[in-house]
């Protein structure tokens, strides 16, 4: 998904500084088109670090995500304290077949969003989470 | 808590019930399923509804809607409409002295008649709104909610739930108590402004509030409106004079004294006129002292009380508020400590409370004074007085600030410390957590270095910040620990069951 937007960005951008001083300028000029195609290299391998780093955990009490390469973040939200948990799925992730499972509590400071599942088992942790949540519910 | 006061209460006021009970005996074979409702906290502690505690007279049950019929319906107190009589007269004599040259004219050239019509209209629409919008605002207590029925053309039911309350606060503004009423309001995640009862009478506010109190801890319903109002102990009082000094030395006073007085004084070297400056210098001035008094006025006679329905806070000199959180509500409670205030030894403090507005506990009271408050409020708990430092290597995150900060972990709280000439002091009960994060960015890692952050229910996230990366892990992975069991012994939401 993340991949398709840096494509999707970095591409048109690669062609367009490289054809654009290059037919107006001389073909020297072109080689500003290096900067975003070095980008693209760095990007395309670090997404895939990046996509690698994500990574929940259904412990016993709660449940733990943790993700990110150079910014790491690891959150720990308890299953009592869940409010809501959602099932998202936009027309690109349901074209690659994938959904995302995004959790509430009553802190809007817990961004726990789990995306890139496949939609079987995002619908299996939505009612893990919801059962697990119900049994262990305590109040704010 | 059992051997609160209120609670002793309770005991002599079920007997006179239960002597009348034959004679109401007709009343309750109608409703068989009434004694259940308060005893399925299972189903009320949907997670659905803690998110939703309001909700519209079409998603009610068939069961709901026959005990619907049940409690009695009231109406606000008659003066309510006249509230906002003086809005549209206001609107007029602002116009008028906007322009007076051209209201002039218009008077002279309205005759009698005219006049005498748009009155004749007016006046009588006016009202009848008002009375319109009074009539058809019902509210009415139940088992278990408030709901509050408005609006003459589009309806509006809100139900309240009672054991999600948070806070109740009676305010009073100075019209409302030279006419003696009083507006009572609910503070419920989710409630808005319209979800208030204004205006009630003073002494039906009050028996209200303690009605809604004693359903809501959980006393039985037919028992409820007799256990009156719990004792209150006083906690602390702060003197009008400590209050003043305080506001004195307030940073914030000085700020716009001196841009008072350096801005006109720059204009007048500039210009010349006497007038841009006294138009700069006047409104300045008028809002710093504005500011002062304004805060002066509200903070006057605050008064901090313990009782078992929970913690009562009262305070002011024209608009007066009281205001209840029932125990186990407090999500945070913040220490500040301004430069000024530093050789006097005084501190602020500030408490957060999901879903509501107030967040002033303190607002100025010698440490150990604020400190035996804050025992008091969040019981169990100490202020802890060694906080650690993170190591000297987070000069290099964040250069000269790193010094204030600090972390102190007991058995009942999460203190972190931030802020080097003010610093703030915030204290989270393990129980009250509802998820932890680590978090490191790039340099930090290099500097291994994280932050800790606590997220808690009042939208408000504390953060143990610059830690030694391996005792942040360790820190991390213990809080999720702790906020567990800290809930597991935490106070029921109906506080007295």
């Amino acid at each position: 998904m993340r991949r398709l937007l840096l494509l999707v960005w970095l591409v048109p951008l690669t062609i367009g500084t490289a054809l654009l001083p290059g037919l107006l300028a001389g073909p020297a000029w072109a080689a500003f088109a290096l900067l975003p195609l070095a980008l693209l290299t760095w990007g395309w391998p670090m997404l895939g670090h990046n996509w690698r780093s994500w990574r929940y955990a259904e412990r016993a009490d709660d449940l733990l995500i943790s993700r990110g390469v150079l910014w790491r973040e690891e959150t720990v939200v308890p299953y009592g304290r869940l409010q809501l948990v959602e099932v998202t799925s936009g027309p690109v992730e349901r074209h690659f077949n994938l959904a995302s499972v995004q959790l509430h509590t009553a802190a809007a400071a817990t961004d726990a969003r789990i995306p890139g599942l496949a939609p079987e088992e995002a619908e299996r942790l939505r009612d893990r989470l919801t059962e697990l949540g119900e049994a262990r519910s305590a109040g704010l | 808590m059992s051997t609160s006061p209120g609670d002793g209460e309770a005991v002599p006021a079920l007997e006179p019930k239960e002597l009348k009970a034959p004679a109401a005996a007709p009343k309750q074979t109608q409703q068989p399923q009434q004694p259940l409702a308060p005893q399925n906290p299972k189903e009320q502690e949907d997670p659905k509804e803690q998110k939703s505690p309001k909700e519209h007279e079409e998603q009610e049950d068939p069961q709901e809607q026959k005990r619907s019929k049940e409690p009695i319906e009231r109406r606000l107190h008659p003066v309510t409409p006249l509230r906002r009589a003086w809005a549209p007269i206001a609107v007029v004599i602002g116009w008028a002295l906007h322009d007076p040259d051209r209201t002039q004219r218009q008077l002279t050239r309205l005759t009698m008649t005219t006049l005498l019509v748009g009155l004749a209209v007016l006046v009588p629409a006016a009202a009848l709104y008002g009375f319109l919008t009074w009539w058809f605002t019902h509210f009415a207590v139940t088992d278990s909610e408030l709901r509050i029925r408005t609006g003459l053309v589009f309806r509006r039911t809100a139900h309240i739930r009672l054991e999600r309350i948070q806070a109740i606060d009676i305010t009073q503004p100075l019209l409302a108590r030279i006419v003696g009423v009083a507006k009572l309001k609910l503070d419920v995640i989710g409630t808005d402004a319209k979800d208030e009862l204004a205006f009630l009478g003073e002494t039906e506010a009050r028996t209200l509030r303690a009605e809604l109190l004693a359903r809501a801890a959980g006393f039985a319903p037919e028992t409820a409106h007799e256990v009156g109002e719990a004792p209150v102990r006083q906690l602390l009082h702060v003197p009008p004079k400590m209050l003043a000094l305080s506001l004195v030395l307030t940073a914030g006073t000085w700020g716009m004294l001196v841009a008072a007085l350096t801005v006109p004084a720059l204009l007048w070297l500039a210009t010349h006129s006497v007038w841009s400056v006294l138009a700069t210098a006047l409104p300045l001035l008028g809002a710093a002292g504005a500011n002062t008094v304004g805060r002066y006025v509200g903070e006057y006679d605050w008064t901090v009380g313990e009782s078992p329905d929970g913690l009562r806070v009262d305070h002011g000199l024209l608009d007066r508020a009281h205001e209840t959180v029932p125990p186990g509500r407090i999500q945070t409670v913040r220490i500040v400590e301004p430069l000024l205030w530093r050789r006097r030894g005084w501190v602020r403090v500030e408490l957060d409370v999901a879903g509501s507005s107030n967040s002033l506990l303190v607002p100025v009271a010698p440490r150990e004074v604020a400190q035996a408050v804050i025992e008091q409020v969040l019981p169990g708990v100490t202020v802890p007085a060694a906080l650690s430092r993170p190591p000297r290597r987070a000069g290099w995150c964040m250069p000269f600030w790193w010094r204030g900060y600090g972390i102190a972990v007991t058995d009942t709280v999460f203190a972190a410390r931030h802020g080097l000439l003010s610093p703030h002091l915030a204290l989270v009960p393990h129980a009250k957590v509802q998820s932890v994060r680590y978090e490191q960015g790039p340099w930090m890692r290099r500097k291994r270095l994280a932050h800790v952050h606590v997220d808690t229910g009042a939208n408000k996230t504390v953060t143990a910040r610059l830690r030694d990366a391996g005792q942040a892990a360790e820190l991390w992975r213990s809080q999720a620990d702790r906020s567990r069991t800290g809930r597991r012994v935490a106070l029921p939401d109906r506080w007295m069951a």
